[in-house]
């Protein structure tokens, strides 16, 4: 035990900037995948049936692939037609893209929940499609949408460290470092499990928040 | 002011309209009465544009009605309705509903539309209520402020589907008692309802609708005490008569 806290000690400053990348791998790719998630969804919902094909097709698509190998995709393909992204983007684009089908998915459910009496009302008062959305049906689909939106956040921030295969030096992969050059696995990949779940620990309580409000309507 | 020639409408195989011809004229309160299921709120969904009609034509101040041209803005926030389950918005207050078609449809400066949206929850007996959200309002409270916000896009007619219907017995009078105030200001109105008694003292003209068509219709006091059609008679009977 008093090794692990030296290790502690010791090891803490170096993982910490792991867990700055981490942090920012999770904000950025959560940020895309809910701009995406929100366009596939709305295209899905527009009642223009090119653009619901487009975004049935492309969220199988992300779907079918796993996360891995849409990132080595990313990383390693894309230089060869001629787009060089750094390690850090192409984690960021990659994850972004990739849970932007489950975003969708749940934004769409979201929309479909509210009753289409309301989407009547904002027409009979001249609403146009766009208007109606903003006005009337997102205020309302965000209410829906948060609580499983918070398990979103939550997956992605563990996902996150699947970014380490393509060298961004998360927190995984800066535990990982350390463990392969001093052999003090036991006290490395603890301390590593404990920031993750220190991280997870508010967003799980923000969940919960986020169904209780949810319930009491 | 309102048209409607021949119009047919199917649901899948079923037709629910089978040629309705009618009209309404400025300051008309009509009645559309009969059974469930006869096609009267079809009628209404037509008018504004929320269903699509197969055939025949409906107008609106001489302008065609169809759903997916961009005119039906126009006559969207020229014939306002009101429906039997409210649906007000529920994340808005009672003033915000109203002031939300003035606001974002119609631009109106927001001083000016918050000024008119308390005048016309004032109106319909409400002013106490504007910053209430409609979960906290009774069926009679919410069916009020849907009137107000029908009337905040100064429309030229009203289409009122079942407006009582949702609502327990002890608050319909409430509802009936704005509507009958609209009446006599001179709204055009056309009226979907059960209410017998409200056809009959308000109404100008009634319609009996039956199977998709129009089986009576005439001023309004004739149609409901001297009914020609045995269809019509029955109807009645059963209304007025339950047991």
């Amino acid at each position: 035990m008093q090794g692990f806290w030296r290790d502690t000690v010791e090891f803490f400053p170096i993982l910490l900037n792991g867990v700055a990348l981490t942090i920012i791998v999770t904000i950025g790719s959560l940020l895309l995948s809910t701009v995406l998630g929100l366009l596939w969804a709305l295209m899905r919902v527009s009642g223009i049936g090119i653009l619901s094909g487009i975004s049935a097709s492309v969220i199988n698509v992300i779907r079918g692939i796993p996360i891995i190998v849409l990132l080595f995709y990313l990383y390693f393909v894309m230089p060869d037609l001629g787009v060089t992204l750094s390690a850090l983007q192409a984690a960021i684009l990659g994850l972004g893209i990739a849970y932007s089908a489950y975003q969708a998915e749940n934004f769409r459910a979201g929309i479909e929940a509210i009753d289409k009496g309301q989407i009547e009302a904002a027409q009979s008062i001249g609403m146009g499609w766009w208007l109606t959305m903003r006005r009337v049906v997102l205020p309302q689909a965000v209410r829906i949408v948060l609580p499983p939106y918070g398990n979103v956040m939550i997956m992605m921030l563990k996902d996150s460290s699947q970014a380490s295969t393509i060298t961004v030096a998360e927190l995984a992969l800066q535990g990982k470092l350390i463990a392969s050059s001093t052999f003090k696995n036991t006290s490395v990949f603890t301390l590593v499990a404990l920031m993750y779940l220190t991280m997870s620990i508010p967003l799980i309580l923000l969940v919960r928040h986020f169904e209780k409000r949810a319930g009491k309507r | 002011m309102i048209e409607l020639t021949d119009v047919h409408k199917s649901f899948g195989k079923v037709e629910v309209l089978k040629g309705i011809t009618a009209s309404v004229e400025k300051g008309e309160v009509v009645c559309i009465v009969g059974p469930s299921g006869s096609g009267k709120s079809t009628i209404l969904r037509c008018i504004n544009g929320l269903e699509s009609y197969d055939r025949g034509e409906i107008s609106v101040e001489g302008l065609r009605v169809n759903r997916d041209a961009p005119s039906i803005v126009s006559i969207r926030t020229q014939v306002s309705m009101v429906f039997q389950r409210f649906n007000l918005f529920p994340h808005r207050t009672a003033l915000e509903n109203v002031v939300e078609g003035p606001l974002f449809v119609k631009q109106e400066p927001r001083a000016q539309a918050l000024e008119r949206g308390r005048a016309l929850l004032a109106q319909v007996g409400l002013a106490e209520k504007a910053d209430a959200h409609p979960p906290q309002l009774s069926g009679g409270q919410q069916q009020r402020v849907a009137i107000a916000r029908a009337l905040a896009m100064q429309p030229k007619a009203i289409l009122f589907d079942e407006p009582t219907s949702a609502l327990d017995p002890e608050l319909v009078g409430d509802v009936l008692s704005v509507m009958r105030k609209l009446a006599d200001d001179g709204m055009t109105m056309v009226v979907v309802t059960h209410e017998m008694g409200f056809a009959r003292d308000v109404a100008d003209r009634v319609l009996f609708i039956d199977g998709g068509v129009i089986v009576e219709q005439g001023p309004a006091k004739t149609v409901l005490n001297q009914p020609q059609h045995p269809r019509t008679q029955d109807f009645l009977r059963r209304v007025l008569h339950p047991l």
